[in-house]
């Protein structure tokens, strides 16, 4: 792997950060490296959380410090641990994935900034959809809200800034643009992305022993509900 | 056996030590703001340390107790009165059946735990009874508590023992205070504040916002800097990171914070420290002084072990 930097963010964990882009050849190395170092664990260890271009490694400092005593810390214990896995992991393999077919609904109400989108782009309703429509989309990272997944890349034509000022109520299911990434509320939530569609699809399911459809890696379709 | 919510408070939600294990699903981890509060009177009582607590927010509710219990409460001093006595915080307390527990005053601090002999009854969700707001799950009903709830707890007290009146020495409580200065290590962007803002930043000059809630405090002092605004892609967060927003003002983000952000991260504070901020209010003061990361793991080492000899003790005198 190319160049990373490894930090605390805290004094229980670490962050290995591969540079600030996002591109799928990084994801999917993000991905392998958190499976592996979930699959080889250390005495302490609590969870990865993968996200667009990093890697967060959550432990307990004092079990790790209990079990370790050749290091001068828990932080060089673990950034010990990461640097051998890094060197040990192929350098361009692609991460698991599933693909998830996703059913939209774009009628004017649950469209909430469809027009929007439109005029802003100088491109008809119709376009934007169909533009919207022909690409997979692949899960970069969840996070936000349980279940809520950050999407990429939207194609530049149909790409739009962030609200102003962002809805205190956004419709659970309602699906949203936010500059190039799209994303889904799996809640009602508070939001700032622009809304063009809506999905029955339940993204998040909290008494299934998978609380969530999607983990990161995923890739996505959306077809139209007519 | 349970407890009865004669009047509900401001915000009471049940919450242990997090939920951990799922933040890579975008759930985040929840659990108590002072978890040392809620570690402390959970080893008084013997009870597990992770053992769900009601924590309260002052106005705090009114409560019945529906059989005889054990109980510590920990955290802020809110006055606390059982049958219109005024007790103690970090001391084992009995109650009788039908004993009415109810908070006077808010004396020092932001939120107030009660931990019960043996436990709530409570449904866990993902491996946690921490409530989440948000998403409306965990805890009682994933909501909080409203007048007329009531909730089952497993105390299996015969008699009421007066011998178990074991108190938490005050050296092992946190040093609450309303301007704190807490000890931090510097985060991923801290080199990239102006020496003018870096300046600032230390100068102890930051309020706690009206705009503050369980997700995280904002911060009101002179607006911070860096050299260049940088536009930063999604990292995981952390509960205590310090980041900066596009106005210049800071947020330090707590128990309910989402599990990734964008912002530039400054610092981070140090968990033993954590409390000290989980328990101020709006228009409280803080300050931050910077350690090494070394030094931080050493203070949690030491901070662990502290509570592992109150264990012993516990347990040595409950015998």
């Amino acid at each position: 792997m190319n160049k990373y930097k490894i930090y605390p963010l805290g004094e229980s964990a670490v962050t290995i950060d591969f540079g600030n882009i996002i591109s799928f050849e990084i994801n999917d190395f993000v991905i392998n490296l958190s499976n592996r170092i979930e699959k080889e664990n250390f005495k302490g260890f609590i969870e990865c959380v993968p996200a667009y271009s990093s890697l967060t490694v959550f432990y307990d400092v004092f079990e790790v410090r209990k079990n370790d005593d050749n290091f001068s810390s828990g932080f060089q214990f673990v950034e010990n641990f990461i640097k051998k896995i890094i060197e040990s992991l192929p350098k361009s393999k692609k991460s698991k994935s599933k693909t998830i077919e996703i059913p939209v609904s774009f009628d004017k109400d649950s469209a909430l900034d469809l027009e929007f989108v439109a005029e802003s782009n100088n491109l008809k309703r119709k376009e934007v959809i169909e533009i919207f429509l022909s690409k997979t989309y692949r899960v970069f990272m969840l996070g936000f809200l349980p279940g809520f997944a950050y999407m990429g890349e939207l194609d530049g034509r149909i790409a739009s800034p962030r609200k102003q000022t962002p809805r205190t109520k956004v419709p659970k299911g309602s699906v949203g643009i936010a500059g190039q990434q799209t994303g889904i509320y799996p809640l009602e939530s508070p939001g700032g992305w622009q809304i063009i569609g809506k999905t029955e699809t339940e993204l998040f399911t909290p008494d299934k022993e998978k609380p969530t459809l999607f983990q990161t890696g995923d890739l996505v379709r959306f077809t139209e509900i007519k | 056996m349970s407890i009865f919510i004669n009047r509900a408070g401001i915000l009471d939600t049940f919450q242990d030590l997090g939920r951990n294990g799922f933040r890579k699903f975008g759930i985040n981890s929840n659990g108590a703001m002072d978890k040392t509060a809620v570690r402390l009177i959970n080893i008084l009582l013997g009870n597990g340390e992770n053992e769900a607590v009601l924590e309260m927010h002052f106005p705090a509710p009114e409560i019945k107790f529906e059989a005889d219990t054990a109980f510590a409460i920990g955290g802020a001093d809110f006055g606390a009165e059982l049958n219109n006595k005024p007790i103690e915080n970090w001391q084992i307390q009995t109650a009788a059946k039908d004993s009415v527990l109810k908070f006077t005053e808010n004396s020092l601090g932001n939120r107030c735990y009660l931990s019960i002999k043996n436990g709530f009854t409570l449904k866990k969700w993902l491996e946690s009874s921490s409530t989440n707001l948000t998403a409306e799950i965990g805890g009682y009903e994933g909501r909080k508590l409203q007048k007329g709830d009531k909730i089952p707890f497993n105390s299996k007290l015969q008699t009421l023992n007066s011998k178990l009146q074991l108190k938490i020495a005050r050296s092992i409580i946190p040093f609450y205070s309303k301007f704190p200065t807490v000890r931090i290590i510097k985060g991923a962007e801290y080199q990239d504040l102006t020496a003018l803002s870096e300046q600032q930043f230390l100068s102890n000059d930051f309020s706690i916002s009206a705009n503050s809630n369980r997700m995280g405090f904002r911060l009101e002092g002179k607006p911070l800097h860096l050299l260049n605004d940088k536009e930063l892609v999604s990292t995981a967060v952390n509960f205590g990171t310090l980041q900066l927003l596009p106005d210049g003002q800071t947020i330090i983000l707590m128990a309910d914070h989402q599990t990734t952000g964008g912002y530039p991260r400054i610092a981070h504070i140090i968990e033993p420290d954590l409390p000290l901020a989980a328990q101020l209010g709006v228009g409280d003061g803080i300050g931050f002084h910077i350690i090494s990361l070394e030094e931080a793991e050493n203070l949690k080492v030491e901070f662990e072990k502290d509570l592992s000899f109150l264990k012993m003790g516990v347990r040595f005198n409950s015998r």
